[in-house]
């Protein structure tokens, strides 16, 4: 960026150039961002008659909420256990696809299906299996004497989320991680081979921490899936529920903004959650731009 | 390249197999599911082979005229969607590959500005803006409308990133050459720039496509009416537990629907796609 470079002299054709995507930007990016942090310090009544300054009031009010820290602890176990799943089971994957010779290019292309499946579409098959009333497992766990009804049980339905979301995210990491596998040098490898040193062995000691760059990645890049493409699910699935069981923060707030219409409350949480949007990107390009090798 | 001995290649082989299973078997179940009638599927389990209503299903949900949702057929659905990923795509490549070149190759006051203000946007997902760009949809009267379905969704600092990225590997002395030889800067970009950019565009343009298909609280936000609906939305709409009268075959038919198109260009386009995806990302 700093090299100097040949460019066009054109006075007026560069502003001409970025002047669409700056519109876009200004009128559907900043502008209701600005909207909702000038908002997050009103108390508006529901029908925007009347509005009045009212300071931090309504973030204090929002952490005071036992159903916003609820929601932070679902997003959590949400979050973290989708994002685990999710990479565990991809890593798996792609060390065997890494190990075989033959039929990987096959394997790929049957690997790769659920990356194109919307998230709530995702949830809806899952809910076709699990749901009580007409769900294959359902059934197959009900005669096998366990107690399964996601729509009354919260963890349940928890469960069921996860899965979805989970299964939702195995493509795209697995394609991560057969990309960075691929990246060490065989010699590497070969070389530990040679001392004697078997597959379990070489995965742990040489595999795995170089491609700690990839699985650090992908942990953010999951976790912000968790928190944000997962709406979907939650909308199709659970609706939040049962009883607030899988209200995570997103949802929270097209709730409170749109069916329950508390308007200063639902512009606190927006603010919140850029504030989370931004420490997860700021960790992001800290850590994974910078490609840091560790160890 | 290290031998791995036989039995630790079939291990591998049947963890990949099962993991296949794993990760098709939604996608097959509810395939089946497709092919059954309504009363074997509310009577699971379910068989693990297709039934026999294959014809009848898809015919009746394509072409029956079933008011299921509001009178609208799956048809529309699917017409909405395809205009809603076909324009979020080509609009966000359209719109950040000229934003990125002017970054590039010119200089002029406030470019780094312009650059950041960009950039930023990955701080701020619909997510963290929910009502008051609804309500700047309503000012602007584009509830219910194309233009408000995809416009929006056009601005992307991902795409211009990537291009600026892959710019910014473009030699100097190509437009050096181009300027010598009394080309100017629109013609670089058609005659010069766009080729080269042949393969970016390509992978952008899967990831772009399946990002618009699978669009879910943008489309549910800014749409009211049921024929503006994408098909992802259509489908919540259509089921219900609750609801005795849920014709859930034709649910299937609309699901594999649904799932079909962004499949196959995925699966299709793959080398771009997964050429797209780790190099955008990264």
């Amino acid at each position: 960026m700093s090299s100097p470079r040949v460019t066009f002299n054109n006075k007026l054709l560069p502003y001409l150039l970025v002047a669409p995507q700056l519109a876009i930007t200004l009128v559907f990016f900043y502008w209701p961002a600005s909207q909702a942090i000038y908002q997050s310090v009103l108390r508006e009544d529901p029908f925007g008659l009347n509005s009045r300054f009212v300071g931090l009031a309504n973030f204090q009010r929002l952490f005071e909420e036992p159903s916003y820290i609820n929601s932070f602890k679902v997003t959590a176990v949400f979050s973290i256990a989708t994002a685990v799943l999710a990479l565990v089971v991809a890593l798996l994957l792609a060390v065997m696809a890494d190990r075989i010779v033959k039929g990987r290019g096959f394997y790929r292309t049957l690997m790769i299906w659920p990356y194109a499946v919307a998230p709530a579409i995702a949830g809806m098959l899952w809910l076709f299996m699990f749901n009580p009333t007409m769900g294959t497992f359902a059934s197959m766990l009900r005669s096998a004497g366990y107690n399964w009804d996601p729509l009354l049980n919260g963890n349940q339905a928890m469960v069921l989320v996860i899965a979805a979301a989970a299964w939702k995210q195995i493509s795209y990491n697995f394609l991560f991680f057969v990309a960075g596998l691929q990246a060490i040098p065989k010699s590497l490898v070969e070389a530990a081979a040679i001392d004697g040193a078997g597959e379990n062995r070489r995965f742990w000691t040489i595999q795995f921490p170089l491609i700690a760059p990839t699985t650090f990645f992908l942990l953010v890049i999951n976790t912000v899936y968790a928190f944000f493409d997962t709406f979907g699910i939650i909308h199709a699935v659970t609706g939040g529920g049962p009883g607030k069981a899988t209200e995570t923060l997103v949802y929270k707030v097209y709730n409170d903004g749109f069916v329950n219409l508390m308007l200063g409350s639902s512009a606190a949480q927006s603010v919140v959650l850029m504030v989370i949007v931004i420490a997860l990107t700021a960790i992001q390009f800290r850590y994974v731009e910078r490609k840091v090798h560790y160890g | 390249m290290v031998q791995n001995n036989q039995g630790s290649r079939i291990v591998a082989h049947a963890v990949l197999i099962l993991g296949i299973a794993v990760v098709a078997f939604p996608i097959y179940y509810t395939f089946v599911a497709s092919t059954l009638s309504l009363q074997t599927i509310l009577r699971p389990p379910l068989p693990l082979l297709p039934g026999r209503e294959f014809f009848t299903n898809y015919a009746t949900a394509l072409f029956g005229g079933v008011g299921r949702i509001g009178g609208v057929d799956v048809g529309t659905l699917l017409f909405n969607t395809t205009v809603v990923a076909l324009a979020v795509a080509i609009g966000k490549i359209v719109i950040s590959i000229l934003s990125a070149y002017a970054i590039v190759f010119f200089r002029f006051p406030f470019r780094m500005f312009f650059f950041w203000t960009i950039f930023l946007t990955l701080m701020l997902p619909i997510e963290v803006r929910i009502l008051p760009t609804y309500k700047v949809m309503v000012d602007l009267g584009l509830i219910d409308t194309y233009t408000g379905l995809t416009l929006p969704l056009m601005a992307s600092a991902t795409a211009t990133l990537l291009f600026r990225q892959f710019f910014m590997t473009i030699p100097g002395e190509l437009v050096e050459a181009a300027r010598v030889d009394g080309a100017g800067p629109m013609r670089f970009f058609f005659d010069i720039l766009l080729p080269l950019s042949r393969t970016n565009i390509a992978a952008l343009f899967v990831i772009l496509f399946i990002y618009g298909w699978t669009q879910y609280l943008w489309p549910l936000l800014v749409t009211n009416s049921n024929d503006m609906n994408t098909i992802v939305i259509g489908l919540r709409k259509m089921i219900s537990f609750a609801d005795a009268d849920t014709e859930w075959h034709l649910v299937m038919v609309t699901c594999v629907l649904a799932i079909l198109p962004p499949v196959l260009v995925v699966v299709l386009m793959q080398r771009w796609f997964v050429k797209g995806l780790v190099e955008t990302e990264k």
